[in-house]
């Protein structure tokens, strides 16, 4: 694995499986009475957000705690980070003060890149969604919901997606779940198409790997996971369609949609949902829709992912499990 | 004043002569010129070519005097070879008026290293609303000619459609940056494959082509002359071949970096590349370097683009737009265009020298290298290959995209006026 995450691109498909079978050992963490792990102890990670993101944000501090480590939480919110050197100082102020990883969220695509590879800084730099260019951890825990769903937890090991149908549907244009997922679904030997109105949908995409189409229910009964994205009302103020029912009749999902799915297909979505425009309420509460589950395991591959980044010397999970095993062999050096 | 002889210099690229310069102009051309008590330039097998200009120049004084003053501006112009630069209105104040443009044109006289041009602007403050007083600045001692509201577009129809026409009354011309602001909003890169990968708001090339083609139909309309800068994209090359073929007076410049670089460069998300218009694909790219060929495009003008470190040593969204390129733009030129067989000497000379002064109506500039013409000169040791080093730019400013990178070609002489500004490639 790279030393740092900055795009799902990044990942190798070993490195995504590794990824997907060290965060199944820390979900068994979480079923604990005591849901702590001692691997990152005397470690500092800090969570760098410039762009608001409570969800994303207290993800990984659990993670990050649930491995013992060190947690500051730096909000550049409010403060006058208009200027990029504010990005640099920071950066540098917390190397100085001997952070072992930098967790960044911030506004503006490629933030992350520089932070890693400007020099400012030493320590590995995980992007937790820059702009509208990448969040890798999203797309490991979309990964990691299906192959859970679609395979099982534990004949899912070692397993990708090979030959798996994954629809994205919404905002792809502004979307950094929809890159991500489209890098990191491909790597893993999955299909992938796109469905959004074409003003929804970048130029450029062409070279992507995956299909593009603009008709919803077209696509619906070959898929075995449907993601959708989250379009923004003002989207419908800059002529990106014109009302929010004519978007939600051409690429919502209601019922009598979700009804054409094949059984087994699961619904998702990176939450927080737009209930009416994008989904209804009836899909969302239904028990093929995994936005709870997302929620837990994205605790669980943001685990594996700052475990293996940290390189912790331990085993990840104290008793070794066949599992544990696997990850101890492959933990980079850090 | 003194005597100087160039002493075997290939003349646009020709065979070796001398060049006797005495005092501000050239007493003779030939060969077997005898030295007298003319001191000597020994430029066996160096390049002479007419003093370049520049047509397009920001040097950010009055206002931004920290990125670049008319002085260290007009260094880096003659270090890069170049007598003339038309200094672009985008200052603080704006150049809007017969005081800014004087002020400007003053401290380039008063420096001595270059001719400074000021450009007025088109409209007052660069806003695109009101017509700035553009007989005023023609009528000034600077005598404004090329009139831009570079860095934004004059977008307002009716507007263009005036200034067009308003400065015909005084041989004017209207240097357009074609950028329709709707169509850009937000935008960072060029629109195409590496911005939907970066996720970076996209620049699509209608944006220009769309302004071009407006605007040479303008042109056609009111019978008037007008000048598109920084062409990008083989589509705006379309636009303006087909215009020069129905007769419209259009002249139109690319950027060293445009005939070099493309949008690939931004995956590094290094702002050093980030410039305004955004870098191309590999086919615009190519398509530009035939324009400049084929005689499309007019001239090479750099759009040199000062900025101090801090506002490029940031993240990508928040950096300033530009790079600088006098001081590189002739070795570019020299590996785009001259090593790869598109052009010759004689036509660096005519799209770098002649054709910009003709279209800026500089005075005393693009004049052949014969006896009795100024002598604005340039020797390029065309054999040379080194890194680019910004450490050693006279320009304040270090932006370049080229640091590091291996260019042909090294100014070592230039000439304003028979004197010496540039030695051995040191400012004199
Ligand atoms: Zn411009």
């Amino acid at each position: 694995m790279k030393r740092h995450l900055i795009s799902a691109a990044d990942l190798t498909r070993d490195d995504a499986v590794l990824i997907l079978d060290t965060a199944e050992e820390m979900a068994r963490v979480a079923d604990r009475p005591i849901k702590k792990l001692p691997t990152l102890r005397g470690r500092t990670v800090c969570n760098l957000f410039f762009e608001d993101s409570t969800r994303t944000r207290i993800s990984f501090e659990a993670a990050e705690k649930r491995l013992s480590a060190d947690v500051i939480n730096f909000a550049a919110k409010g403060s006058s980070v208009s200027k990029g050197e504010s990005l640099k100082d920071t950066a540098q102020t917390l190397e100085a003060m001997g952070v072992d990883a930098v967790v960044i969220r911030h506004g503006a695509s490629g933030a992350p890149y520089r932070l890693a590879n400007s020099g400012w800084i030493d320590a590995p730099v995980i992007n937790a969604g820059d702009g509208t260019h990448q969040h890798p951890t999203q797309a490991l825990l979309d990964a990691f919901t299906m192959r859970r769903r679609l395979i099982g937890p534990d004949a899912g090991l070692g397993q990708d997606l090979a030959g798996r149908r994954i629809t994205l549907v919404g905002d792809v244009l502004h979307s950094r779940v929809a890159r991500s997922n489209v890098d990191l679904l491909h790597t893993l030997g999955a299909e992938v198409t796109l469905v959004a109105p074409p003003t929804l949908v970048p130029v450029g995409v062409e070279t992507w790997p995956c299909e593009v189409s603009y008709d919803l229910d077209s696509v619906l009964p070959k898929s075995d996971a449907v993601m959708m994205l989250r379009v923004q009302r003002e989207r419908m103020n800059a002529a990106f369609f014109p009302t929010e029912r004519e978007y939600s009749r051409r690429y919502g999902l209601d019922g009598e949609r979700m009804a054409r799915m094949p059984e087994h297909a699961l619904v998702m979505h990176p939450g927080p949902m737009v209930r009416g425009m994008e989904i209804t309420a009836e899909v969302a509460d239904s028990d093929r829709c995994t936005v709870i589950e997302q929620v837990a395991n994205g605790v669980s591959v943001r685990m594996a992912v700052l475990y293996l980044l940290l390189g912790g010397n331990e085993p990840a999970v104290a008793h070794p499990s066949p599992a544990a095993t696997r990850t101890t062999r492959s933990a980079p050096a850090s | 004043m003194s005597k100087i002889l160039i002493r075997g210099a290939k003349v646009l690229g020709g065979e070796p002569q001398e060049v006797l310069i005495d005092g501000e102009t050239i007493a003779r051309v030939g060969t077997g010129i005898d030295a007298g008590d003319a001191s000597v330039v020994e430029a066996g097998g160096k390049i002479l070519l007419p003093g370049l200009v520049d047509l397009h120049t920001h040097l950010r004084e009055p206002g931004r005097e920290d990125s670049e003053t008319v002085l260290t501006g007009t260094r880096a112009a003659a270090s890069g070879g170049y007598t003339a630069v038309f200094a672009m209105a985008n200052t603080f104040p704006v150049a809007d008026t017969a005081g800014v443009v004087e002020q400007v044109y003053r401290l380039g006289q008063e420096h001595g290293y270059c001719d400074v041009q000021p450009i007025g602007a088109v409209t007052v403050g660069l806003e695109g609303k009101k017509l700035a007083e553009l007989g005023a600045m023609h009528e000034s001692a600077a005598g404004v000619t090329v009139f831009s509201d570079d860095g934004k577009c004059v977008d307002d129809a009716v507007i263009m459609r005036r200034a067009l026409e308003y400065v015909k009354a005084f041989g004017g011309v209207v240097a357009q940056h074609a950028q329709e602001p709707r169509l850009t909003e937000g935008a960072q890169m060029n629109e195409g494959i590496v911005s939907a990968e970066l996720g970076l708001g996209g620049w699509p090339a209608v944006a220009e082509e769309s302004i071009i083609a407006r605007d040479v139909l303008l042109a056609e309309h009111v019978g008037s002359r007008v000048h598109i800068c920084h062409l990008s994209t083989a589509g705006s090359v379309e636009i303006v071949r087909w215009a020069k073929s129905r007769g419209i007076d259009v002249t139109a410049e690319v950027t060293p970096h445009h005939l070099l670089l493309t949008d690939e460069m931004v995956r590094t998300y290094n702002p050093v590349y980030k410039v305004n218009p955004p870098l191309r694909t590999e086919r615009d790219v190519m398509a530009l370097r035939e324009a400049l060929a084929d005689g499309t495009i007019d001239i090479v003008a750099t759009d040199h683009a000062p900025h101090p470190h801090e506002d490029k040593d940031c993240e990508w969204a928040a950096a300033a737009m530009g790079m600088v390129g006098l001081e590189t733009a002739l070795s570019v030129v020299q590996q785009t265009m001259v090593e790869t067989g598109l052009l010759t000497w004689a036509d660096v000379a005519d799209r770098m020298s002649f054709a910009p002064a003709r279209i800026g109506r500089a005075q005393g500039h693009g004049r052949p290298v014969s006896a009795g013409e100024p002598a604005n000169l340039t020797l390029v040791d065309s054999a040379y290959r080194g890194e680019v080093d910004p450490a050693g730019f006279a320009s304040r400013s270090r932006n370049t995209p080229y640091e590091g990178r291996e260019l042909p070609g090294r100014v070592t002489h230039t000439f304003l006026r028979g004197r010496a500004t540039l030695v051995d490639g040191k400012l004199a």
